[in-house]
């Protein structure tokens, strides 16, 4: 289990360096250790750009299934349309609205909860034992 | 800031050389890009090689900032051509929706640079879309000009 704490621009970079990490430890590929820590990537960028700050909580072993689960937690605006926000193209950033629908493409799950003006968590999980 | 920059841009007679060979982050990312287009303006480069293998993923940003790039340099007059992306990272930005377009790519530095040198000698002949590379070969396939 790890966490990251989203404060600054370089704890994107961290975050995704541990996640590939703790991937690559627990067996997943090359392959998979590129799409989790780019769908990290992705995700923690969202906290940064869209709350300011915020945490990255990495683990490896839940519910019986052998995998990395990751779950971003803000307290900022929260997501208005979720179905919105997961269509490619769209940004209310200005960047290029592949980060949420990308990171879930990525990934084998992707749950969002938000509720508007009090934040965002999301989980996103990949599994070695499909 | 003093980590501005670490980014090597080595020129070789027309062309610059720049290989990444840390982990970017998005600020370092916008200082490169910035960092080129100084070079090229500087130096009248004709063309940029990016070896970018030992990048580990390529996300969105750094995707865009690297297309962006291209699209600069080439209102500079110069072509950009991104060289030893690895497998992974290319399975991984074309699943996340990103496809590069309007950059030239190629597997290595050595062709990398045939390529950059197929491009650019290339003048007058309007090559903008790297989709239609096969023809540009062909095109360029006369007795060379040295």
């Amino acid at each position: 289990m790890s966490k990251v704490q989203i404060k600054e621009e370089s704890d994107i970079v961290k975050a995704r360096s541990v996640a590939k990490e703790m991937a690559r430890d627990l067996g997943f590929g090359l392959v998979d250790q590129t799409r989790i820590s780019t769908a990290v990537s992705e995700l923690a960028r969202n906290i940064f750009a869209y709350a300011g700050e915020g945490e990255v909580y990495i683990e490896t072993d839940w519910d019986h299934r052998k995998g990395i689960r990751i779950t971003f937690t803000d307290q900022g605006p929260g997501i208005e349309d979720i179905d919105l926000a997961l269509q490619d193209g769209f940004s209310t950033a200005g960047s290029m609205g592949k980060g949420l629908p990308g990171a879930k493409r990525l990934m084998d799950r992707l749950n969002i909860q938000t509720k508007p003006g009090e934040g965002t968590r999301i989980i996103i999980e990949k599994w070695l034992d499909k | 800031m003093l980590e501005s920059n670490s980014i090597p841009i080595l020129k070789l007679k027309e062309f610059l050389i720049v290989s990444i060979q840390t982990d970017l982050h998005d600020r370092m990312a916008e200082q490169l890009q910035y960092d080129i287009l100084n070079r090229i303006s500087e130096t009248s480069a004709k063309g940029v090689l990016i070896d970018i293998s030992a990048l580990e993923m390529v996300d969105s940003f750094i995707g865009r900032t690297l297309a962006d790039t291209a699209k600069m340099a080439a209102t500079l007059d110069a072509d950009i051509v991104i060289v030893g992306m690895n497998p992974a990272v290319a399975i991984t930005l074309v699943e996340l929706g990103l496809s590069l377009e309007g950059v030239y790519t190629a597997l290595n530095l050595d062709e990398g640079y045939e390529l950059l040198q197929k491009i650019t000698t290339a003048d007058g002949e309007d090559i903008q879309n790297p989709d239609s590379e096969d023809s540009v070969v062909e095109d360029m396939n006369e007795p060379g000009s040295d």
